[in-house]
């Protein structure tokens, strides 16, 4: 293939309009004789719904409908969970799109009113009496398994949703081989995800035709048309969704939700379209939150640095309900990375997923692996300083070498390519590690507290195999459609049942195409998001929309090509062995004048006046892509802190990362995505934290109160990257999407805790909060 | 995120708005830049029924100007006037300084002085160096125009010596003593961007190398800004040594009930307070020299 785009820096073409005010988001949707939607949430984690009374609420100015639980009944079918991870005692109680009888988290939806403008429908919300009879709640995992806790659902009475064991290895045989074993509880606190754009949903029926479109914030409509399809019970070819400009997602806008199937509903019981957009409270208290883990870990390691063995055991804060792809994200995803770079012979991971009286948890940026992957940095950090080890050499010393892949680990899972030595080398040196041993030295001889943390991390994406997925319990397959059309032009449009939405793939696999056909991008054309115009597709997540979404692609591509050819040497009068493809026309080899341009082949595919006896006329083909592994990215993060010991604040000096996502097809949007992944990472690292109180309130539920870091909060990113190909698909490609977040929190933390070294402290959970950071010192003095 | 319903008024004169303020009395409420106000009325924790906003008054009750060694500021002149000032920057340079890191550059194109210290948040800026500098503000009522002293004016959370229905006008100090050297010193919360200490230092060094006079404002520290008064009285006469500093910055929370949120603790912020007046004082006697 010629490489004209393949790795060049090519400017995001979909900037322009996002930065012009051009682009149309979902609220930027605006219809004929539109009603707006509001809803009434619960103030209080855990009650009884005594009564709802909505006689003012419909009898107020400009209402047209107000709905309660009860009326939505064998209406609006329960929302589904889609991973249901077996062997683990699965549980998943029913979630009504309207409280029923019990509200369970603070903005549990339990009233939607329905009125000609937004203010009305909010003033209106402000009449809705409920009765609520008040309950103790519980939110934290740990307390909520704990005999006589409050109990979230009937159907588990010990709050429990999901046991699930995996292991690998001979565990004993690890712990009885090794030298000492250390034990530590790690805490991985509760994220909010805080997409730019809120979540929302405009709905529009059509009771002659039966036809419902809901435009809504989705990263997959696709997985939205299915699911909603069961929920609403509207057949599916009778369910449009469109996902129109999505304002990032982060995970957060996977789940289908309850307030986008009332608010279908409402569309569908006044005849009339409805509008209704997430206000920024609701965001914190409605959509999905992200990690939430307490985690108890054994590792048995040798004297010289060696980990033997790993016993995990950690609970994961579910919330107040199984949201759709949650059971999967503390399962699956975090427990087969428990491996992370090394070699580490026996692993055993018990999760148990809890229900508690909070918003429900899914997937957020990393989901899974940013949590895998801080156990074990924190873990070899903690063993180095155990051992009197360099943090540098206990990572080499545990690595899984170059000439082991493709190597599958303790979990059973086989990563596809690495070179763990090339990236760190890499990082080392662009850091000056040993210069900087000595700057650290000099430093705290003058009382200033410097500390550098690294993180060796690699991660798990592209996702992924269907065979592979449905064994976890994912009830989907998690292959890519793509389809490529060639107009009579020669211009091209391309469909995928990824749905981008802020990784840039209009560019990328624009890129790509344009380089396999010979054509300038700006004829490429990159359409997804709607499910009456693209195939059946999975969607924008797991860092799979290149890697396996952009495939899908290349695959039709080349099926185009295939016709194409077909094509050219009917027209040439030449044996199809005879033509070479190369810039964009098909020649005859050794003789360049008999040719035919990519343009002219278009043409003739519709014309169809002269065409090889039994050739469909037109030039278009889908492809399917189903991987047949993941791939999984890898690198060397480190970060240079000052801690002012007298503040407890943290200042990054220096932040400097190597990645390897395989072959890159744009060096400007990998550099990108790196980089707010490392500021989302930070970010939990340094400032972010959901706080409930014990009575259930989330408290950090404003942007005035939970710190989504500013420009001026975040250093300067020193990036460089290494090429390891992936074997996996035939671009070597692997994803990016996620790697920055789930390598950065760590190196941070590692940061700050080897700044504090002087001190004796090993570990402080996050946020690294300057009280927090202040908190530890004290204590460490009084020690 | 929705405000409730209201009627907005916008009247030409001083005088119009304080009628629309008897006239309606708790019913209204004044909006200057409205960087405090209107998130309050989205997330409806505000739902006056009468807004009334000062736009149009603009034109008068912005400036910054001196006369009789005196400096006065106008209610309505924003943080950016205050801190691009060119009179503030030669005569107080405090305020400048305090201006220039709140909030970020639309808040403060938008926010206003006089916003600032009527709605009395515990954690703004405005109020610790309007204490240091001893600042007197005006307030006009129907019956005229009467004086308060910085120190009477902030009475706690969101509360101010404002009698419905006197409107803020403006703020005025003396000149400072020559040999004065300032900082505002300020821990933004990581979040909303507010001090979570904040704090505003004014020291004053004679011919003989002592402290002749200190005053010292905090903010974010309490329910609401204070004088550091132990702190003050430590340094004055004094000669001035870091030791000495850091001594009387122990006091920096003397008498004084610090707040407590999920962020931070008491503790916390009781140290905080002792290490920012310490940082704050050595750095203004630096500039007094």
């Amino acid at each position: 293939m010629a490489t004209k785009f393949f790795g060049a820096r090519v400017k995001r073409r979909e900037d322009p309009r996002l930065i012009t005010g051009t682009a149309e988001y979902t609220d930027d949707i605006s219809l004929t004789g539109m009603l707006y939607a509001a809803f009434v949430r619960s103030p209080h984690a855990h009650a009884r719904i005594r009564s709802v009374d909505l006689e003012a609420a419909r009898a107020a100015p400009g209402v047209v409908a107000a709905f309660s639980g009860k009326d939505l009944k064998d209406k609006v079918n329960p929302l589904p969970t889609a991973w249901l991870v077996p062997d683990s005692n699965l549980k998943t109680p029913p979630h009504p799109a309207l409280a029923l009888d019990t509200v369970r988290y603070v903005g549990d939806g339990v009233v939607v009113i329905v009125a000609e403008d937004r203010y009305q429908a909010e003033d209106a919300t402000e009449l809705v009496k409920v009765d609520y009879e008040i309950l103790e709640p519980v939110v934290n995992s740990e307390s909520a398994v704990q005999e006589g806790a409050p109990v979230v659902h009937e159907e588990a009475q010990d709050n429990v949703a999901f046991d699930w064991n995996i292991g690998g290895g001979d565990l004993d045989q690890a712990f009885a081989d090794s030298d000492g074993v250390f034990k530590i509880r790690l805490l991985n606190q509760r994220l909010i995800p805080n997409a730019i754009e809120p979540r929302g949903c405009v709905a529009e029926y059509n009771s002659g035709s039966g036809k419902l479109t809901l435009r809504l914030t989705s990263q997959n409509p696709h997985i939205h048309r299915l699911l909603l399809s069961g929920v609403l019970n509207v057949p599916e070819h009778k369910l449009r969704i469109v996902a129109p400009e999505i304002g990032g997602g982060f995970g957060s806008k996977i789940a289908v939700y309850a307030d986008e199937a009332v608010v279908a509903f409402c569309a569908m019981q006044t005849g009339k379209a409805v509008k209704w957009v997430e206000t920024r409270r609701e965001n914190y208290v409605s959509t999905t939150h992200g990690r939430d883990h307490i985690t108890d870990l054994e590792a048995a390691y040798r004297q010289d640095g060696k980990i033997l063995g790993l016993k995990v055991k950690t609970y994961a804060n579910m919330g107040a309900y199984l949201s759709t792809a949650a059971p999967g994200v503390p399962t699956w995803l975090y427990g087969l990375m428990l491996s992370g770079v090394y070699d580490i012979p026996a692993i055993q991971c018990q999760v148990l997923g809890v229900l508690t009286h909070t918003t429900p948890t899914d997937a957020y940026r990393g989901a899974g692996r940013p949590e895998a992957t801080y156990v074990l940095e924190r873990v070899m950090d903690l063993l180095a300083t155990e051992l009197d080890l360099d943090i540098v050499e206990i990572r080499r010393r545990n690595f899984i070498q170059k000439e082991q892949f493709p190597h599958t680990v303790a979990m059973g899972i086989s990563y596809d390519s690495g070179d763990y030595e090339l990236t760190l080398g890499r990082c080392l040196e662009m850091l000056g590690y040993e210069a900087f041993r000595a700057e650290q030295a000099e430093a705290r001889k003058e009382g200033r507290h410097l500390g550098l943390g690294l993180s060796t991390y690699a991660e798990m994406c592209g996702l992924g195999p269907s065979q592979v997925v449905g064994s976890t319990g994912f009830q989907g397959g998690l292959w890519e459609s793509g389809l490529v059309r060639v107009h009579p032009t020669g211009k091209v449009t391309l469909m995928t049942g990824t749905n981008p939405h802020g990784q840039g793939e209009e560019t990328t696999f624009a890129q790509m195409v344009g380089d396999l056909f010979g054509i300038p991008i700006e004829d490429v054309d990159v359409v997804h998001g709607d499910t009456d115009l693209i195939p059946m597709g999975m969607g924008t997540y797991g860092s799979r929309g290149t890697a396996v979404g952009g495939i899908a692609l290349y695959q039709a591509a080349h099926k185009v090509i295939d016709k194409a050819r077909k094509i050219a040497a009917h027209q040439i009068e030449a044996r199809e062995d005879d033509l070479v493809f190369e810039n964009g026309s098909f020649q005859v080899k050794g003789s360049p004048d008999k040719s035919l341009s990519f343009q002219d082949v278009a043409l003739q595919a519709y014309l169809a006046w002269n065409l090889p006896e039994g050739l469909e006329p037109g030039l278009e083909a889908q492809a399917f892509y189903d991987p047949n592994n993941f791939v999984f990215p890898f690198g060397a993060h480190a970060c240079i802190v000052e801690v002012d010991s007298e503040t407890g604040q943290t200042k990054i000096l220096r932040y400097v990362a190597v990645d390897d996502c395989g072959r890159v097809i744009n060096p400007l949007i990998v550099d990108g995505q790196i980089q707010g992944g490392i500021a989302q990472g930070i970010a939990q690292a340094l400032y972010e934290f959901a706080y409930y109180d014990e009575s259930g309130q989330l408290l950090s539920a404003s942007l005035m109160d939970y710190a989504v870091p500013k420009a001026s909060q975040i250093p300067r990113f020193e990036l460089d990257r290494t090429e390891t190909p992936s074997p996996v698909n035939p671009l070597g490609l692997k994803g990016i999407g996620e790697a920055g977040t789930i390598a950065s929190t760590v190196a941070v933390v590692n940061a700050v805790v080897d700044a504090l070294s002087p001190y004796g402290i090993i570990h402080i959970d996050m946020p690294l909060t300057p009280p927090r950071v202040w908190q530890a010192i004290r204590q460490a003095e009084r020690r | 995120m929705y405000p409730g319903n209201f009627t907005y008024h916008s009247p030409e004169t001083i005088e119009e708005a304080i009628g629309l303020l008897e006239q309606y009395g708790s019913e209204a409420k004044l909006l200057a830049g409205g960087h405090s106000l209107v998130p309050m009325m989205k997330l409806r924790l505000v739902d006056s029924a009468h807004l009334i906003d000062l736009k149009k008054l603009r034109s008068r009750l912005s400036y910054i100007k001196k006369e009789d060694g005196r400096v006065a500021i106008g209610a309505l002149t924003t943080h950016h006037q205050v801190e691009a000032s060119e009179l503030l920057q030669a005569k107080a340079p405090l305020l400048a300084e305090a201006a220039s890191v709140i909030g970020d550059v639309q808040v403060r194109n938008m926010g206003t002085f006089g916003g600032s210290l009527a709605h009395a948040d515990p954690a703004a800026d405005h109020p610790a160096a309007v204490l240091a500098l001893e600042a007197e503000l005006v307030a006009q009522g129907s019956g005229g125009r009467r004086t308060v002293a910085a120190e009477d004016f902030f009475l706690g959370l969101f509360s101010t010596a404002l009698e419905p229905p006197e409107v803020l006008v403006e703020v005025g100090f003396s000149a400072l003593p020559t040999g004065t050297g300032s900082c505002y010193l300020k821990y933004p919360h990581p979040a909303s961007g507010y001090a979570v200490c904040g704090v505003a230092a004014l020291i004053t060094r004679d011919g003989n190398g002592n402290c002749s006079r200190c005053r010292i404002g905090i903010t974010g520290i309490s329910d609401g800004p204070y004088r550091a008064r132990a702190v003050e009285a430590q340094l004055e006469g004094q000669a001035v040594s870091s030791e000495l500093i850091a001594e009387a910055s122990q006091k920096a929370t003397d008498r004084i009930e610090p707040l407590e949120d999920f962020f931070a603790d008491a503790d916390y912020r009781v140290s905080l307070a002792a290490t920012y007046v310490r940082r704050a004082l050595a750095t203004a006697w630096e500039r007094a020299g």
